[in-house]
């Protein structure tokens, strides 16, 4: 089987990689690349520990065939924090205790993530609905709707201060 | 699985490599079911052919009196566009149900016509709003009313996407006088299969219903329409009476399966005729916002 060369953006840098034409994304990133963070869980898209951005958009890593990333912007969770800086979402998730065992928390904050980009400022229905599609067996959901709802209200004043809107 | 993953740079290119493969390509929209599908086994594809480089698919337009939706527009994308939440608010509801939120970001409308399944969220709002659908295949384009786009057996698709690319879906725009509205039947918010559901336009004139459009699934192999129902609305007068004697009517259209995970055909057959009401009663006030 002829391999294919797959080139997108991945946490701001160019990779390229070659791979099978057949390679999933999330084993890409993980198999490839050693970016072990991305979490394979049932690799059907049910439960978001795969979870990754593509072009600003959360999507379902074990859904993505390779080859539709050509070209595309990815970021996992890799990619989150500044150097040794948490990201904000991190941060808010420690300090809430909205991390039990932690195999969903990569999946879980990129779909957080996705929201927060967009949207400092989102009301309790859009934060349950960002993260609908990621199932944590621990802890339950409270403490990850408030990590969240904390997180945005840290981004949104850093935000204000930053003279943003 | 696969050897080959094609970007063709317009719908004829597109239509051509599926020809070379002769039966052995086939489109790939979101992928959502398609690669699960082809996991489990299915289909013996050598060749993915995907139409995201076709720009002209990526848009949702009006156009004399209709929604134009190309093949590569998401779910995502549907419920954030504010012409179809405004001109076919029940599509813009059932893609709000579909998957989650990852899936609606890569899950296309055009595939969940395509995959066929009797009670995908938004064909069955597609089927009540009578929407139709282009279709290109090797001896030129077709128009297909959206029903006879599917086959007579359990989720069996009359387009062929090893020959064919669905481009476009045309949805009839509301007018000022008429509603619609989806309604599901689920066991949880995001990532559930519907248990049942329902989608209803409606048209008045005053007081007096004059066009109606009910839509159902899982009751059969496909998306099935309500016409009992439908004829017993049409004519009356917009009351709480008519809307309940028409609701009774849908089972008559309703042969749903016993189901693991969508329920036994009892409880089914038992609870349609409270969700039609529902999904009537919204359309109805839809159509007098």
């Amino acid at each position: 089987m002829d391999r294919i060369v797959v080139s997108f953006i991945l946490n701001g840098d160019v990779v390229e990689v070659s791979c099978e034409p057949d390679k999933m994304l999330v084993d890409l990133l993980r198999d490839d690349l050693s970016l072990t963070g991305t979490k394979i869980g049932c690799r059907e898209g049910e439960c978001g520990a795969c979870t990754v951005i593509m072009n600003g958009q959360a999507v379902n890593s074990c859904l993505i065939p390779a080859a539709k990333a050509v070209g595309k912007e990815i970021e996992t969770i890799e990619g989150v924090a500044h150097g040794r800086e948490l990201h904000p979402i991190q941060k808010a998730f420690i300090e809430k205790g909205a991390i039990q065992c932690g195999f969903c928390t990569p999946g879980m904050i990129m779909s957080a993530k996705a929201l927060l980009d967009r949207n400092l400022t989102p009301s309790s229905d859009e934060v349950r609905e960002a993260v609908g599609g990621n199932v944590c067996r621990c802890t339950g959901y409270v403490k990850i709707e408030e990590a969240i709802n904390d997180a945005a209200s840290v981004m949104c004043e850093a935000a204000v201060r930053g003279g943003g809107k | 699985m696969w050897q080959e993953y094609l970007f063709p740079k317009d719908i004829g290119e597109a239509v051509a490599i599926l020809g070379d493969g002769k039966g052995s390509a086939r489109i790939i929209a979101g992928g959502t079911d398609l690669i699960l599908d082809m996991e489990a086994g299915r289909h013996g594809v050598k060749t993915l052919v995907e139409l995201s480089r076709i720009e002209e698919l990526n848009e949702i337009t009006e156009e004399g009196g209709m929604i134009k939706i190309g093949a590569n527009v998401t779910c995502a994308q549907v419920c954030a566009s504010e012409l179809i939440k405004q001109k076919a608010p029940a599509l813009s509801q059932g893609a709000r149900k579909l998957g989650s939120r990852q899936i609606r970001n890569i899950a296309t409308i055009a595939g969940n016509v395509v995959r066929a399944q009797p009670a995908a969220d938004t064909a069955i709002p597609l089927v009540a709003l009578g929407a139709s659908v282009e279709v290109a295949g090797p001896n030129g384009n077709r128009t297909l009313n959206i029903l006879d786009a599917y086959g007579d057996t359990f989720a069996k698709s009359n387009i062929d996407s090893t020959c064919e690319v669905l481009s476009f879906l045309h949805v009839p725009v509301q007018g000022p006088w008429e509603g619609s509205a989806y309604i599901r039947l689920d066991k949880r918010k995001a990532l559930s299969l519907p248990i049942l559901n329902v989608a209803c336009k409606i048209s008045l004139a005053g007081e007096t219903i004059t066009g109606a459009s009910i839509a159902m699934g899982p009751v059969g192999p496909g998306p099935r329409r309500a016409t009992e129902a439908e004829n017993r609305l049409v004519g009356g007068l917009i009351s709480p009476e008519t809307v309940l004697e028409a609701s009774k009517l849908v089972v008559k259209r309703c042969d749903p399966r016993d189901s693991l995970v969508r329920g036994s055909k009892k409880y089914r057959m038992s609870v349609i005729s409270t969700l039609a009401e529902m999904a009537i009663t919204q359309a109805v006030n839809s159509a007098q916002a």
